[in-house]
């Protein structure tokens, strides 16, 4: 078992985001996690990652309980996060933003790492020098991707990747997740409001609302729900 | 300002009213003290006296104050990511190359500059001053240019250098080169004592502590006065001599002075063409040293904590000892500068140390383009320069300051040389080479 969260719950203030959340992760699996919007999806990824760390409960990565630990320890644990709404720097250059990402990473793999994001994301390396900040939205991700896997992580965080982009940026996204899952062999948490998609890559699904998890199954399964299909494919999704 | 210290954008009518009332609220909690409470003598003791009415009007100009600047910051803002995204990176290079030119001329300039005007007094003073500035400019801009921490107490460090100096000095006999380390250290010091407190805050209320924190110095300094000597200073604070010869008209019983030693006449200027070679040593170690960082991991991370601080995190960064080395570096910096200043001026005293030097090293860093080394010269030139040339105007002169600072902020919101150089640049073949100069 790669990661498992165990009864966490997370606290804003008073605001009760997360109320009692069960979720694992295996090794070389996708999991995918729908909801509406203020479900508590990002909060869930962020509580991983310790900010805001979980109130109750347990979550245990790689055989270790990382429930404590600050974001930077989780994050040297070896996952990696692609926050929602890319958060590259954008004042920065596009080369720079890859070695930030590489920042904690052995440098003896540098060589390796960025040549795997250049042939993976070609416009990456085309940019290299230019401000990541004038990058579009699209290559933008492109670059927040490709930055987290310059820690050669483990275990791989999106935050809605898709989030604002055009279609054929979309497509070309769950192609990526796709084949770091099956190339690469890593490990995928996927958040997604693009539900339709998200449980086609996924190997496994979660349904969150109000900050609990009302439905969990495999991708096939969550897309045959009529619950599922009612909620975030026919009526809201837009997939 | 930056758009990235204040990162803000379409707060709703609602929110800016709020926003502006806590700012108010703060203004009262601070005011009352500091305005509203005042001590008058009255037939030679003290009493306390209440200036309400004067604490209201502070309060309702923080109030509007702040509605103000959060509406125009918002513009700026917006104006600032059009042009960001219209301005293409080819243009860059050259630049850069512009910059690079400017700055070798400049240091010629400032080499040549004692030789040129040997016998003019006021000239040397003045760049001596220039350079001051342009190193506190320089140790600022670690915290607020690259690290995007925003600093409005930093001369209570420059007060740290300089009282630890007068200090050692005059009380333990030290001598200026053993005291330089030690004060930058305790500077540093001082800087980790204000970070720690404040790792949590980020732009306006980390700008609010420490204003408070610069404050707090000053007034200790002002107080304690068996420690500081309170309002009168320190005085007879002994000027460095040139490797163990002093600038004296004669020459000690058993060796030499500095005129006798090289056979010249004696002559007041050496000291300070002397003083103006020793900021200019400094300034210039200050800035190989910050390159020097800002290339290294410590000086990425303290720019990528600028752009984004969740980020950073994800990323494995530990952003408070990013956040604490920014603060204790741009502090030793500060403190550097502040020996050298009382080493030159032999007497200081709080009044050296108020919120308008803070401001005035602030308006530095902001008009010479957060993070750019170069504008920070430009942007100390300008400022200490103004208000000389300013002297023929005898009151309107703070007024020329002021509008000059309007002017630039309108012509170049950015500051004066936005740039940002990479830390490194490509070769041909598009791999990285690290970057020189
Ligand atoms: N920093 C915060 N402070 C206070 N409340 C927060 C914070 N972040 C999130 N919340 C609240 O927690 C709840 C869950 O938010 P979260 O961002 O996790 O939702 P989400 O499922 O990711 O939504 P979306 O799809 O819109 O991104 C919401 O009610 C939100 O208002
Ligand atoms: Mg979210």
């Amino acid at each position: 078992m790669m990661l498992s969260m165990e009864g966490v719950h997370a606290h804003y203030g008073h605001i009760h985001a997360l109320r009692g959340i069960d979720v694992s992760v295996q090794v070389g699996e996708i999991v995918t996690l729908i909801g509406a919007n203020g479900a508590g999806k990002s909060t869930l990824m962020m509580s991983l990652f310790g900010s805001p760390k979980a109130s109750a409960g347990r979550i245990v990565f790689d055989g270790e309980d990382i429930t404590r630990l600050t974001t930077h320890e989780i994050a040297r644990r070896g996952i990696a996060l692609v926050p929602e709404g890319r958060r590259i720097f954008p004042r920065m250059t596009v080369l720079e933003n890859l070695q930030m990402g590489a920042a904690h990473a052995d440098p003896a793999n540098y060589d390796a790492d960025i040549a795997r994001v250049y042939a993976m994301f070609p416009i990456l390396q085309e940019r290299a020098a230019q401000r990541a900040g004038t990058l579009s939205g699209g290559e933008q991700q492109m670059l927040a991707i490709g930055r987290a896997l310059m820690s050669r992580p483990k275990l791989l965080l999106l935050d809605e990747p898709s989030l604002g982009l055009a279609p054929i940026y979309i497509r070309k996204i769950f192609q990526i997740v796709r084949e770091l899952n099956r190339d690469h062999g890593m490990t995928i948490l996927l958040v997604e409001q693009n539900a339709n998609q998200a449980l086609r890559v996924a190997h496994r699904g979660y349904v969150l609302q109000h900050g609990a998890i009302t439905l969990a199954g495999s991708g096939a399964e969550l897309l045959a729900s009529p619950d599922v299909r009612a909620a975030y494919l026919e009526g809201g999704g837009h997939g | 300002m930056s758009a990235v210290v204040f990162a803000h954008h379409g707060l709703t009518p609602a929110e800016r009213l709020r926003d502006a009332g806590w700012i108010a609220f703060v203004a009262l909690i601070l005011g009352v003290p500091l305005i509203g409470l005042t001590t008058v003598d009255v037939g030679g003791r003290l009493a306390v006296d209440t200036r309400f009415g004067l604490l209201a009007m502070a309060v309702i100009a923080a109030f509007g104050g702040r509605l103000l600047m959060r509406w125009s910051l918002d513009h700026l803002g917006a104006r600032k990511l059009a042009r960001q995204r219209a301005a293409t990176d080819s243009g860059a290079g050259r630049a850069q190359q512009v910059v690079n030119v400017l700055g070798w001329l400049a240091l010629g300039a400032s080499v040549a500059l004692p030789l040129a005007f040997s016998d003019n007094r006021y000239v040397v003073d003045t760049a001596t001053t220039v350079l001051i500035y342009v190193m506190l400019g320089w140790g600022l801009n670690v915290v607020v240019g690259l690290a995007g921490l925003l600093d409005l107490g930093y001369v209570a460090f420059y007060a740290v250098g300089a009282y630890s100096y007068a200090l050692l000095s005059t009380q333990y006999g030290w001598g200026f080169w053993e005291a330089l380390p030690v004060s930058g250290a305790l500077a540093a010091a001082f800087g980790i004592l204000l970070g720690y407190p404040i790792l949590r805050l980020r732009g306006d209320y980390l700008a609010i502590v420490t204003l408070g924190f610069g404050e707090i110095i000053r007034v200790i300094l002002v107080n304690w006065t068996e420690f500081s000597g309170g309002p009168n200073g320190i005085s007879s604070i002994p000027r460095p001599s040139f490797f163990g010869l002093e600038f004296t008209r004669n020459a000690p019983e058993d060796g030499h002075s500095f005129a006798s030693f090289f056979g010249l006449e004696f002559s007041a200027m050496h000291r300070l063409i002397f003083l103006y070679y020793l900021i200019l040593v400094l300034a210039l170690l200050t800035h190989v040293f910050v390159s020097r960082l800002r290339k290294l991991p410590v000086g990425r991370a303290w720019e990528a904590l600028r752009e984004d601080e969740i980020a950073c995190k994800a990323m494995g960064m530990n952003t408070t000892n990013i956040k604490l080395s920014a603060f204790a570096i741009g502090a030793m910096l500060g403190g550097f500068a502040g020996v050298f200043f009382a080493a030159r001026q032999g007497f200081i005293s709080p009044e050296s140390f108020t919120f308008s030097e803070s401001a005035i090293i602030l308006a530095i860093v902001v008009l010479g383009g957060m993070g750019s080394q170069m504008g920070v010269v430009l942007a100390a030139t300008l400022l200490v320069l103004i208000p000389e040339f300013g002297r023929n105007f005898a009151e309107y002169r703070m007024l020329l300051f002021g509008m000059a600072m309007v002017l630039i902020m309108v012509w170049r919101p950015g500051g004066l040389l936005a740039h940002r150089e990479p830390t490194l640049r490509l070769s041909a073949d598009g791999k990285a080479a690290k970057g020189g100069a």
